[in-house]
């Protein structure tokens, strides 16, 4: 394994040490979503999940 | 009547200031984009290597972590963010250069450019005029980074390319979700610093690309 793989590896695990506190604090005061508001979310995910088989069926 | 003028002036002040925020962070982005894709061409022609190109984002991502947020409300932000773009833009360079050297790679980074500039309009454009609130998403798409990130190092000592396609759609997924949170946060007052603004659009556009072009490079015809 080559030093590149090493020092991607390692700092990767510094993103998840430095993302580790604020996912917990997110998780702890963020407000919780209702029905409707996940469908507001998943409404344009849907256009994007099929815009970007729309986009791999064009480059195959 | 007059006791709800003070009210309105505020309301009115309020979206006047949110407008503002918003022109500025989209300005900035449009100029941070243009600069990074002059650093990136550099990292090209360049022949950049793998090592350089980790150095580069390394050194980016620990000035937006410790720099960017401590000079975010002076000027001396603006061009630390130009310096973040532009190291972030560089270390694109060897990926960029391997796409770009297959048969129909010019096509597949096109395609992905275009595809990643058409999805942020679509979904800013779906937060701007349904102005929804996504604040709940927070912790999920928190923790939907946290897994990623734990997915791509698992994938960088096992190397499956099932997972590494996984980790690539749901980074487009994830980054579909920060650019919703994003610009609602703008829309509601939560982001009030245009240059922070601009920096976590940036990141998530950067991310959708990269995400995007391994998506496409996997699945054309071009091995």
């Amino acid at each position: 394994m080559d030093w590149v793989a090493i020092g991607s590896a390692l700092f990767g695990i510094a993103m998840l040490v430095f993302i580790f506190p604020r996912m917990r604090h997110a998780l702890k005061h963020s407000p919780k979503g209702t029905m409707k508001d996940w469908l507001g979310y998943l409404f344009p995910l849907g256009f994007v999940v099929l815009f970007v088989a729309f986009l791999i069926m064009s480059v195959r | 009547m007059f006791a709800q003028q003070p009210t309105v002036t505020r309301s009115s002040s309020s979206v006047l200031a949110t407008n503002k925020v918003l022109k500025n962070t989209y300005l900035l982005l449009s100029m941070t984009l243009i600069f990074s894709s002059i650093t990136a061409y550099f990292g090209i022609i360049s022949g950049t290597s793998q090592g350089g190109a980790l150095v580069s984002t390394i050194a980016a991502i620990v000035m937006l972590w410790f720099v960017l947020p401590r000079t975010a409300n002076s000027a001396a932000g603006i061009p630390v963010l130009f310096v973040i773009t532009g190291l972030l833009g560089y270390g694109l360079g060897p990926m960029l250069s391997y796409y770009l050297s297959m048969t129909n790679g010019p096509s597949i980074v096109m395609t992905a450019l275009g595809g990643t500039g058409v999805i942020f309009l679509g979904l800013s454009g779906y937060a701007l005029t349904t102005k929804k609130d996504f604040s709940f998403m927070a912790g999920f798409l928190m923790v939907g980074l946290f897994v990623v990130i734990a997915a791509s190092i698992a994938n960088i000592f096992f190397a499956m390319p099932a997972l590494q396609l996984a980790v690539s759609a749901a980074v487009i997924m994830i980054m579909a979700g920060f650019i919703l949170f994003q610009t609602s946060s703008i829309i509601h007052g939560g982001e009030t610093n245009y240059i922070m603004a601009a920096a976590g659009l940036f990141l998530s556009l950067l991310n959708m690309f990269q995400a995007l072009l391994h998506l496409l490079g996997a699945f054309s015809n071009n091995d």
